[in-house]
């Protein structure tokens, strides 16, 4: 030890102690070795490793930039309306939604791709995402698709099939070499692939089924967790998508559709809970569970008016998959996870950037039309 | 010798909340790039920055009634200017950084969910140009938090290492009662 220094050198810096320089060394490698785990812990020090910002950066770079929007599912338009519970999903959670009641509902309409001007087409998978608001209680937020299967069953094979599928400039097409050698690697993506292409299209968004894919867990009021996946089932019948006429569609065939049906009155769906049986993978979205599961019809939603995408309603949302109420969990499927952080985002970006009115608009109603609700305003508070 | 120290409460809440905090830095930075923990790690991110602000208000009000005690009295004006200058950034920090966060989630219309059917409710009404600016804003301040701390933390260990004038030990010790007293 030092012999102590007289009061007030004690603070003196220069010329140069001993002490001086090996506590300046300590100081340094003690703040080296704290910014360097906070480095790594943010990611800084492992560039290969997929995260939530290279997902969406590989949207933009394969989509173009559209400022303002969704970064994938861009071209949607919103609705409202409500979900009547019947109270026999209570069996299975105890979420504040499946009591018996009436919740209302915040809804889009999309199709899922990430150019928010392409012409609507035959092939494109349409989605519907919904916001369940019950006053005084927990949102759940839950977006699905009209598919019977998600083709990947991870972030990494999404952020690879992205890629693989994205088309060629010089050809406008995917390229079929980097197609097969992605299925060749994705066996479960190429099973997959098969049963969305197989699928029966229904003719526009308004009849269509729309599945939640991933796997949740219910969680009723002692505890117990099923393992569950869900979807909207439309109660108009299902009319096979007609071969496209030999002239042109029209661009926006899919949104006018809906807007024009919705113009006659409401949209109903059932909302059907399937739960898994003891066995049943939870954490692959690419594998649809076997037929004659147990199935809970848990309610009706009426959606009852459309709009454009515009501020403060369904526009300004993030259909985060994980905003769940006590009763609904995650379960071991990752996509979710990685949904929940890709979206947030997707959001991020396109909340701070200007606004482009959406390709879809909706027609004032002529003074008379037939409708059974009264529109209401954007409910998207 | 019986050194003047803080009083209890004020070094176990600096400690409790030294630990909180930098928890918080390295959940927030991890959960922001990683795919698979990003939910639960925000689940925590959440909750955890709550109970910081809390503490927070706490430890203000306990510093009114539990003053700091006086640094040496050899000490120069730079070196006690810069001590204060870093304890009101840190102090601003405590909270800037968790009510930025809470009023971010407001604005971008996500609930404030704490923990089961534990919510917070909104404090800022839904605006999602606000949410962009607040999300921002969020990041600066926290990585502002991060950078004060990595002085604040230097300039503990040139106190203990270099200066050797006892501020570590009034801040780093486990006896009871403020000392000074004989
Ligand atoms: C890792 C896999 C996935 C990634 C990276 C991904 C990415 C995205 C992104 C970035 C958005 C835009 C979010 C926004 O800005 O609000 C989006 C929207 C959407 N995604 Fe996914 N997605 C994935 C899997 C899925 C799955 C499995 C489903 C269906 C069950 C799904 C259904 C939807 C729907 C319905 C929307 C539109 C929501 C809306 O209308 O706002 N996605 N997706
Ligand atoms: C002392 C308290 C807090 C600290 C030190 C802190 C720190 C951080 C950090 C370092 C990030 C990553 C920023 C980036 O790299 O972009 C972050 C993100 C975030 N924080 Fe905090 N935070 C605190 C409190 C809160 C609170 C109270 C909330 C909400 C109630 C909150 C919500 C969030 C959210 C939602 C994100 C971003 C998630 C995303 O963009 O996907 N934070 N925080
Ligand atoms: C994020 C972490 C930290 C924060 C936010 C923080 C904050 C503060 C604040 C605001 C004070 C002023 C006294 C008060 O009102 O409480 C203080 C004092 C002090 N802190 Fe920290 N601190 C942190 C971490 C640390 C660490 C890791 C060390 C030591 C290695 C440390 C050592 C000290 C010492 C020695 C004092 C007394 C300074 C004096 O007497 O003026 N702190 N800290």
């Amino acid at each position: 030890m030092n012999p102590p220094l007289p009061p007030s050198s004690r603070y003196r810096l220069w010329p140069p102690r001993p002490a001086l320089l090996a506590g300046l060394g300590a100081t340094g490698l003690v703040l080296g070795v704290t910014a360097g785990a906070f480095a790594y812990a943010g990611g800084f020090l492992s560039p290969g490793r997929l995260t939530q910002t290279r997902i969406v950066d590989r949207f933009e770079a394969i989509n173009g930039l559209h400022p303002g929007f969704r970064r994938n599912h861009a071209k949607g338009v919103c609705v409202t309306g409500t979900f009547e519970s019947n109270g026999a999903g209570a069996r299975l959670s105890r979420a504040g939604v499946f009591a018996p009641g009436t919740v209302p509902v915040v809804g889009r309409f999309a199709v899922g791709i990430g150019k928010p001007f392409l012409p609507d087409n035959e092939t494109e998978v349409r989605s519907l995402a919904l916001s369940f608001r019950p006053a005084g209680g927990e949102e759940w937020r839950t977006g699905m698709n009209d598919i019977p299967v998600f083709p990947v069953n991870t972030p990494q094979g999404f952020y690879a099939l992205m890629a693989a599928s994205a088309a060629d400039p010089a050809t406008g097409k995917p390229d079929p070499a980097r197609l097969k050698a992605f299925l060749d690697a994705h066996p479960e993506s190429a099973r997959a692939l098969g049963l969305i292409k197989a699928r029966a299209v229904s003719s526009g968004f308004a009849d269509a089924r729309y599945n939640g894919l991933d796997a949740f867990r219910f969680i009723d009021a002692a505890g117990r967790s099923t393992p569950v996946r869900w979807s909207m089932v439309p109660l108009d019948p299902v009319v096979a998508q007609a071969p496209p006429p030999a002239g042109a569609r029209d661009p926006n065939y899919l949104f006018d559709d809906l807007i024009a049906r919705m113009a006659t009155g409401p949209l109903r769906y059932r909302l059907v809970v399937t739960a898994a049986a003891p066995g049943d993978p939870t954490d692959d979205a690419t594998v649809a569970w076997p037929e004659g599961r147990e199935q809970v019809d848990a309610g009706t939603l009426t959606l009852d008016h459309v709009e454009a995408e515009g501020p403060g309603n369904c526009r300004d949302i993030n259909y985060d998959p994980l905003v769940l109420p006590d009763g609904i969990a995650p379960s071991d499927d990752p996509l979710p996870a990685a949904r929940s952080a890709a979206y947030s985002v997707s959001f991020t970006r396109r909340a701070g950037e200007e606004k482009t009115p959406s390709e879809v608009t909706v027609p004032p109603r002529p003074p008379g039309a037939a409708s059974s609700e009264t529109p209401r305003p954007a409910t998207g508070g | 010798m019986n050194a003047p120290r803080f009083a209890f409460l004020s070094r176990l809440l600096h400690w409790l909340m030294a630990a909180m905090i930098l928890a918080m830095l390295f959940i927030g930075i991890g959960m922001v790039s990683s795919l698979a923990d990003y939910h639960w790690l925000l689940s925590i991110h959440r909750p955890l920055g709550i109970a910081i602000l809390a503490l927070a208000a706490l430890r203000l009000v306990n510093r009114q009634l539990n003053p700091p005690p006086p640094l040496p009295a050899d000490m120069p004006r730079a070196i006690r200017l810069a001590a204060h200058a870093s304890h009101v950034a840190l102090y601003a920090l405590m909270f800037a950084v968790p009510l930025v966060g809470w009023a971010m989630l407001s604005a971008g219309g996500y609930p404030v969910v704490l923990y089961g059917t534990l919510q917070l409710p909104p404090i800022l009404p839904l605006d999602v140009a606000l949410y962009a600016v607040l999300r921002t804003a969020h990041t600066v301040l926290a990585f502002a938090l991060f950078a004060v701390f990595l002085l604040h933390l230097a300039a503990a260990l040139m106190h203990a290492l270099v200066f050797r004038d006892g501020v570590l030990e009034s801040m780093a010790s486990l006896r009871p009662g403020r000392g000074g007293q004989g």
